[in-house]
């Protein structure tokens, strides 16, 4: 009888005690790890694969894998139109300090299933909790309506999406996921991270970098715009008023 | 095909940018009117942030703009000396009226002011030309009917200062056009427009310019006034989106051309119940968007932190 407890003791004692090194890494890739903006961009495709490596058969519990986008954040006002003298007028407005301009959940379940509340704003996974992260200034009355109302344009405008059951995961090891990029990007570095989940709880996490750049002409362009804007304007000028006068001649050849 | 926008940091279809660049074209050249009213809430509506939409469409009014002032030349159809007085009452008014936008913007209510002034002038040019206009095309269907003079003598004309304009057949002060001017230029920039719309109607109806000079005079200042404000929007917020307004120019500078040539073809009265009727119909849309209540009440603008 003694034994016996000692024995499903020293099972329970088992996989606890191999806790100092992770029964599980995630191992990860990209498909591509720049994205190059150029004239004809119209958005991107990016494969997040992986695998799960263990050194021991895996443990109990449902194992989830979820994939989170960000892309660089920005300083965003977000207003609200009230009824003021019979018509619709921009009133309040709040600031908001830092939003990310792209962010993308994927995941292998329903995420209420999967994420444990605690788990969620331990590693800041969804979106509102990326955001409440960073702090609102309180500048309005009702800021959590202003914050709700920001998700909600933006996953309107396909920047903030929830992608639940668009991770596969092959024999508990092998998972993948497209992302699609739109072709609005914001230039800069895209976070990728990847969770592994057991019953709620992440026990492995990675991170992974994606390099959004203006190239060619688009770089060009912008540099322009930024470093000589005298010159740029000048230049547009130039352009129209060059165009304008072709375009006149070119008809009078047209028509003689 | 689609084309990313350096500036505007949006991906839009090619083909729907030369359109609208083609149908703003058109109609500057068959109006005279630099098309800036149009084009900037048509640049909105396809996604393009507000204030790229505002700095590219002053950049495309002045390829269209050359491009139609060619056009009128060859008709003898441009009043430098006029062209040249209204400027010069234009750059005052502009001064005055940059200096007011940036006072309504530091009190935060800059998109209610120029939404208020799009419909209240748009409305009232386009509610008085239209009724003038059907009224002459009536009485030119009545072929007794009594001739109304083109211009009356009244106080006008006691004014000193008096210049003789040839092209347009008049010999008034130079006080009316360059109060004209600097009320167009006053409108122009609070509204961010070349102000084709206010300029068109006070040289018909508050100067007596002739109809046949009005399209090609009306362009040429509205070229200055619409390369001021692109190069200081250039210089001070770096929103004029270079592809962007290659791609609209190429639309419009054909637009143009073709627009001159129909304009040609149509009755002074009829081309004015046009003009008069877009106007309107764009006052209509914006009065609507601020009667109605929006689907969505918040909106949501990348901005920086005072």
């Amino acid at each position: 009888m003694i034994r016996r407890l000692l024995l499903a003791f020293c099972l329970l004692a088992g996989p606890a005690g191999a806790q100092e090194k992770p029964p599980e890494t995630i191992v990860a890739g990209l498909s591509q790890n720049r994205v190059s903006i150029t004239a004809d961009f119209d958005g991107s495709e990016i494969l997040v694969y992986g695998a799960v490596r263990r050194d021991s058969p895996p443990p109990e519990g449902r194992l989830d894998v979820i994939v989170t986008i960000e892309g660089p954040a920005t300083p965003l006002m977000v207003r609200r139109k009230d009824r003021v003298w019979g018509i619709w007028v921009n009133n309040a407005s709040i600031a908001v300090d830092s939003a990310p301009s792209f962010y993308a959940v994927a995941t292998t379940g329903h995420l209420h299933d999967i994420l444990s509340a605690t788990e969620n704003l331990r590693q800041g996974i969804t979106i509102d909790r990326v955001i409440r992260a960073v702090g609102i200034t309180a500048e309005a009355d009702a800021s959590e309506a202003f914050v709700e109302a920001m998700m909600r344009v933006r996953t309107g405008e396909g920047r903030y999406r929830l992608m639940e059951n668009r991770v596969q995961l092959t024999e508990q090891t092998l998972f993948r996921t497209d992302v699609v990029l739109p072709a609005n990007l914001t230039e800069g570095i895209y976070k990728v991270r990847l969770f592994l989940l057991r019953g709620g709880k992440v026990v492995a996490s990675q991170e992974r970098q994606i390099n959004v750049r203006k190239a060619g002409l688009e770089r060009m362009v912008y540099n322009m715009a930024r470093e000589q804007p005298l010159i740029y304007g000048l230049v547009s000028l130039m352009l129209a008023a060059v165009s304008g006068w072709a375009a006149s001649a070119a008809f009078r050849l047209f028509r003689a | 095909m689609q084309i990313y926008l350096p500036i505007a940091e949006v991906s839009v279809d090619a083909f729907l940018i030369l359109g609208i660049g083609g149908i703003v074209g058109f109609l500057s050249g068959m109006f005279g009117v630099g098309g800036g009213f149009l084009i900037t809430p048509l640049l909105f509506f396809i996604g393009v942030p507000p204030a790229v939409a505002v700095a590219t469409g002053a950049n495309q009014v002045v390829a269209s703009s050359v491009s139609g002032v060619l056009a009128q030349l060859k008709r003898k159809a441009v009043d430098f000396r006029m062209g040249f007085v209204l400027l010069a009452g234009g750059v005052g008014g502009s001064g005055i009226g940059i200096w007011v936008f940036a006072w309504m913007k530091a009190k935060g209510q800059v998109d209610l002011f120029v939404q208020l002034s799009y419909v209240l002038f748009l409305g009232l040019i386009g509610a008085m030309m239209l009724q003038e206009s059907l009224r002459a095309l009536l009485r030119s269907r009545k072929p007794n009917a009594p001739v109304r003079r083109a211009h009356v003598h009244n106080w006008v004309h006691g004014l000193p200062l008096k210049m003789k304009f040839r092209a347009s057949g008049l010999y008034i002060s130079v006080i009316p056009p360059v109060l004209v001017g600097a009320l167009v230029g006053f409108l122009a920039a609070i509204m961010g427009v070349g102000g084709g719309f206010i300029m068109v109607p006070a040289m018909i109806y508050l100067l007596g310019m002739p109809t046949k000079v009005v399209v090609g005079t009306s362009l040429f200042q509205i070229i200055f006034v619409t390369a001021f404000t692109t190069v200081m929007h250039a210089v001070t917020s770096q929103t004029v989106d270079m592809m962007l307004a290659l791609v609209l120019i190429f639309g419009g500078v054909i637009g143009a051309q073709i627009g001159a040539r129909v304009g040609l073809r149509l009755k002074a009265e009829q081309l004015r119940i046009l003009l008069s009727l877009l106007v309107l119909a764009v006052a209509l849309r914006i009065a609507a968007d601020l009667l109605i209540r929006p689907a969505e009440l918040y909106s949501v603008m990348p901005g920086v932190l005072p």
